[in-house]
């Protein structure tokens, strides 16, 4: 067993950096495009253009008392939080960022473990997530909570089948569950990129579009914030959490969204290689640095849609869900295949 | 970077982690079975859930283990926890009662169950296993179940049609169209 525990060590440390540096700065990111978009400054008091706001930030959440209110189920209201935080935490340890592209370790992968079946892992552990929702709101004893866990979870089972069912497609169309060959399949351009309806696969916007709508349902983002809905539901199952309690859960949210962007990226998006390796060799033809770019970018589009689409209603989410993202996904499974077969017989 | 292990210091590690993960699992089968409030019984169910998938990471096959975790934790514990919610908002006060004479018949079988599997194991003569060829795990369970188990699988996807018709019938009937 070769066990490298500086390496291990090390990813760890680094994952988790990672996770609580976007979750503080995607916060200011998400702040700023807010106020952009209501015309206002946003955060600028605490350092230029408020770039120290999220330091603060933690630093007072960390401080702060952890409040617990009268009648909780306090060992069940302590463990959602975490329940919140490590599948995130584990779920980064298989995603692959991309080789280096340049300098001396231009080959070197930055991933802590990569799994033969990362794909099936990201979405076990992603499917875990729901149950720190209905655990928190369970034992906080309050209405509003309970309310907000029972959308969360009726959400959350709704739009992980057509997420599924979509991965599916794409793992049938690259031929494995590892990443970095699904990626690798994608190479050469974004010609070749899984959401283009080239090389054959014609499905291939309906599959991205599909998987966009349940990544951004799943994390429980804006428009589908039913689980949050300040205005109905107070801030639903995260009311009575305060000080880092509340703060685990903001990170798991942030957390979730990068994966999110992260698998939309490596699925669909050409994960770390380049867009047009020939014509315009910036970054080289594959390093991390074109996955990040791609993951804020699709981050980026994540707060536009926020701030400027308005909340559905629940009847409307759920419908959605299970009467047109999941027929659209299972017919655009089925077509899938059937192109599969049939084009090479056709000598496509 | 790299720091020589020893093998000995990797096997500690291993047994552990596997220790680790058989106290997890019956730390949360203990709090299945002995929690008084059915949502720490739940919540003790997903504990031993994620014990038996660590547990199926050790023998081998991270599939079957990613898809514990998938199927029951992310399903079935989900599904059970969003029962309990919907149907017994206020559990504070049950209090089930047991015929006189269940507590020593209790004790009883536990003897019996726990002698018999002691002997059982204790008999046995232990063998080392095969080594598992660790890669295209994935592909020996699609092999297995599109050639030798196509029947079960078929009959299995005829079962699950039947609850999904069956839970529709039931839904149906108790809803009304407003919405």
């Amino acid at each position: 067993m070769d066990l490298n525990l500086v390496h291990m060590v090390l990813f760890l440390v680094g994952i988790i950096a990672f996770a609580a540096g976007n979750a503080a700065y995607l916060v200011w990111v998400e702040r700023k495009g807010a106020a952009r978009i209501q015309r206002r400054t946003g955060p600028c008091e605490v350092g230029p253009a408020g770039l120290i706001q999220p330091l603060a930030d933690g630093a007072k959440l960390m401080s702060k008392q952890i409040v617990f209110p009268d009648g909780i189920d306090k060992p069940l209201f302590m463990l959602a939080p975490m329940f919140a935080m490590i599948p995130a935490v584990m779920i980064f340890v298989t995603i692959p960022f991309g080789p280096v592209g340049f300098g001396p370790f231009a080959d070197f992968m930055i991933v802590a473990r990569e799994m033969n079946i990362g794909l099936l892992m990201i979405l076990a552990f992603a499917s875990v997530n729901v149950m720190a929702l209905l655990l928190g709101g369970w034992s906080s004893k309050n209405k509003y909570a309970v309310i907000s866990a029972i959308r969360g979870v009726s959400q959350g089972i709704a739009f992980e089948i057509p997420l599924v069912i979509t991965a599916i497609t794409i793992v049938m169309i690259s031929g494995s569950m590892q990443l970095s060959t699904i990626v690798e399949a994608q190479a050469g351009g974004f010609w070749n990129w899984n959401w283009m309806p080239l090389q054959g696969n014609l499905f291939g916007p309906v599959s991205f579009i599909v998987f966009f709508i349940c990544f951004l349902a799943e994390t429980n983002r804006a428009p589908f914030d039913l689980g949050e809905a300040e205005s109905e539901l107070i801030a639903g199952f995260h009311t009575e959490y305060s000080s880092m309690g509340f703060g685990l859960f903001f990170m798991g949210e942030y957390a979730n969204i990068v994966i999110g962007a992260s698998l939309t990226t490596i699925l669909f998006l050409g994960g770390w290689t380049s867009p047009f390796p020939e014509f315009v060799p910036v970054l080289g033809a594959s390093s991390f640095l074109w996955f990040l770019l791609k993951i804020y970018l699709l981050i980026w589009t994540v707060v536009l849609i926020r701030w400027t689409y308005p909340r559905v209603t629940l009847w409307s989410l759920l419908n959605l869900a299970w009467k047109i993202l999941i027929p659209f996904a299972l017919i655009n499974l089925l077509g899938s295949a059937v192109l599969i077969k049939i084009l090479p017989m056709l000598g496509l | 970077m790299n720091i020589p292990i020893s093998a000995d210091m990797a096997s500690i590690v291993k047994e552990g982690v596997f220790f680790g993960f058989l106290i997890v699992t019956v730390v949360g089968a203990l709090l299945a079975t002995c929690a008084k409030r059915m949502v720490r019984a739940v919540f003790g169910l997903v504990v031993c859930f994620i014990g038996v998938a660590g547990i199926y990471y050790f023998l081998g096959s991270p599939f079957i283990s990613l898809m514990q975790l998938m199927i029951y934790v992310g399903a079935v514990a989900i599904t059970i926890a969003f029962a309990i919610m919907l149907a017994e908002p206020d559990e504070d006060k049950i209090e089930a009662k047991t015929p006189p004479l269940a507590g020593p018949f209790a004790v009883v079988l536990g003897v019996a169950v726990t002698w018999a599997l002691a002997a059982a194991s204790l008999g046995a003569k232990w063998m080392n296993p095969a080594p598992v060829e660790k890669e295209g795990t994935i592909t020996q369970v699609g092999e297995a179940l599109l050639t030798n188990y196509s029947m079960v699988f078929e009959l299995v996807s005829i079962v699950l049609l039947i609850a999904i018709l069956g839970s529709l019938v039931v839904a149906r009937s108790g809803r009304d169209k407003s919405c």
